[in-house]
């Protein structure tokens, strides 16, 4: 046979590198006393310093530092004994110094690394673990708005944003696909909020990525990249960097050049587009800046910071799989928010105040974390809500648990507990009392039932006990129909076989 | 490092400044002998020591994390040269 060989090229590989800007969540400016509170008037938190009145001097706010040294802690990076901050020159009339302040060469935080679960976008890839190193972070303040109605022609401006406290995390090149980029996006986001140092309100603009995308061929050296602007969130995130790596891919395959340029995602038409800019844009010519003395941090103030740290969502989500038994991806939903970690932690608690044995505490993690991903998601996706607007406690959820693990209820029963609970309130075993809910479990109670289903039903009987095993349900449903659905189904199960097959 | 009049040339353009051919090259004499201070500066031997990035070699002092500031938006606005709906207005810019 002949041996016909095909010339294939080479896949392309894409190279993704993230800066995101995420607004630190103090209550006043990173160089001012002006409040940072978002949605005010126009103007109204526009502070002299704000405006860049000619004679003010920037004074750094002490907690937007700490932030930063939390979110360095938390990513286990170095924290720079000493930072510098600088000026980073260019016009724009919502930045009225015609300079932003800013750290180029002495940033206050350094390499560190995020470790992500990268669920795959599409297809039946299975998820993995990946290591993403965070190259800096750094201290700066934030521009006011343009507003570009039509003011007779004019642009209005607002400067209460101006001097807003953001930390720019820039991470290496390390991510590969768009489905990894998103997964350090979210793991990202989550651990700002999960730290307290960002709301990450995405619409409000608190956590604001750029992404730098390349593609190669695997080995070479890294392409040429453009920097697509101003990601507002994480599916915009995914159908940009697609798009983008697509068009790179094209324009090379064509004999084409990519040029390194700025882009903007246009959401409706899905497509990235370079923005038209000047020449000499990027000439920032940094210098430090005069007005600000260098920034030192001692190994004392670290550490005082660090005794305010919880426990990390990595830390946690391997403790949930080691101690409780948990999937991995359970766990990983579990340790999603703080806010959820917390509630999954109280109603466990309350359900078991006294952990017991490894596995029967395994168990109760499982019937836990399967009613909090489960009904309890699904219930605030419904209704709108997040985790802390949560209608029912974790010790509610807890004391229904309760009586779901004791067979008290049925899974049924529970969840008319569960939406009794969630519309009116009120504890459990409450409810379960006056909706008589309670599961008769009497196995005379249940053989009498079954003995007049039995008789009531002689051709169905026949059938069954002909091989039609199908109409074994229809028995079920009859019998749960005469229990009002209180019959424990593991024992009417039990019992409506033996009696079927006598 | 030696600077040609290009130079001043652009370095006026990113600092928005108007200049004559008369004023670049004045300029150009001045920031040459700025430069001519530089090298000097950079021929002294400063191997091991730590560069200073502030003429005062103290460090940064903090505010607490509090909201001092009032709002004095029609105090500041009174020296603007329009202002509309609470917002500064300057000639259309969009990029």
């Amino acid at each position: 046979m002949l041996h016909k060989t095909f010339v294939r090229a080479p896949e392309w590989e894409i190279v993704i590198g993230l800066e995101v800007h995420t607004q630190l969540s103090t209550s006043s400016k990173i160089f001012s006393g002006a409040s940072t509170t978002y949605g005010a008037e126009p103007n109204t938190q526009a502070d002299a310093v704000s405006i860049a009145l000619p004679g003010v001097l920037p004074v750094l706010n002490k907690g937007a530092v700490e932030r930063a040294i939390k979110f360095g802690l938390a990513v286990g990076a170095h924290i720079a004994p000493r930072s510098v901050f600088a000026r980073k020159n260019y016009f724009y009339p919502d930045l009225p110094k015609g300079y932003q302040i800013s750290q180029f060469d002495l940033p206050v935080v350094g390499q560190g690394a995020l470790t992500i679960q990268v669920e795959p976008l599409s297809g039946n890839g299975k998820s993995y673990e990946k290591v993403v190193r965070i190259t800096r972070a750094h201290l700066e303040e934030d521009a006011g708005k343009s507003l570009h109605e039509d003011f007779h022609g004019m642009t209005g401006i607002d400067l209460n944003r101006a001097g807003t406290p953001l930390l720019e995390i820039v991470s290496e090149p390390d991510m590969r696909s768009a489905a990894e980029a998103v997964a350090y996006a979210k793991t990202l986001h989550s651990l700002v909020r999960w730290i307290g140092i960002c709301d990450g309100n995405m619409q409000e603009g608190s956590f604001r990525c750029d992404a730098n995308v390349s593609v190669r061929r695997p080995g070479a050296a890294l392409g040429t990249r453009r920097e697509i602007k101003n990601l507002n969130s994480f599916k915009f995130m995914q159908q940009a960097i697609e798009y983008e790596a697509q068009w790179q891919i094209d324009t090379l395959e064509n004999g084409g050049k990519i040029h390194q340029a700025t882009v903007l995602f246009d959401s409706d038409k899905c497509e990235t587009r370079a923005m038209r800019s000047k020449e000499e844009a990027h000439d920032y010519r940094y210098f430090p800046d005069p007005d600000l003395l260098p920034l030192d941090i001692s190994p004392q103030w670290i550490e005082e910071v660090r005794a305010t740290l919880p426990e990390l969502p990595e830390a946690k989500r391997a403790r949930y799989v080691s101690e409780l038994g948990l999937s991995t991806y359970d766990a990983d939903i579990l340790t999603g928010s703080r806010e959820m970690a917390g509630f999954f932690e109280a109603a466990l608690t309350s359900l078991t105040p006294i952990p017991s044995p490894a596995g029967g505490r395994g168990e109760q993690a499982k019937l836990c974390a399967n009613w909090l991903i489960g009904e309890v998601s699904a219930q605030l996706n419904r209704d709108g809500l997040d985790m802390v607007q949560c209608p029912i406690s974790a010790r509610q959820l807890g004391g229904m648990l309760k009586r779901i693990a004791d067979s008290t209820i049925s899974n049924a029963g529970a969840k008319e507990v569960f939406r009794t609970m969630w519309s009116e309130g009120g504890d459990a075993d409450a409810i379960i009392e006056a909706k008589g809910l309670k599961q008769v479990s009497d196995s005379g109670a249940i053989e009498k039932l079954v003995d007049e289903i039995i008789a009531a039903n002689p051709a169905q009987v026949a059938e069954y006990r002909s091989g039609k095993e199908k109409v074994f349900g229809f028995f079920v449903g009859l019998a749960m129909k005469a229990s009002k659905g209180k019959a424990n189904p593991a024992q009417l199960n039990e019992i409506l076989k033996l009696k079927l097959t006598k | 490092m030696s600077l040609n009049i290009e130079d001043v040339h652009k370095v006026a353009r990113l600092a928005r400044l108007a200049m004559t051919e008369q004023e670049a090259q004045a300029a150009h004499i001045q920031l040459a002998n700025i430069f001519g201070l530089i090298a000097d500066m950079q021929a002294v031997d400063t191997k091991g020591i730590t560069p200073m990035s502030h003429a005062q070699d103290v460090s940064q002092r903090l505010r607490e994390d509090v909201v001092t500031e009032t709002n004095q938006r029609e105090l500041f606005q009174s020296i603007a040269s329009q202002v509309e709906a609470g917002l500064y207005l300057v000639p259309q810019v969009i990029e």
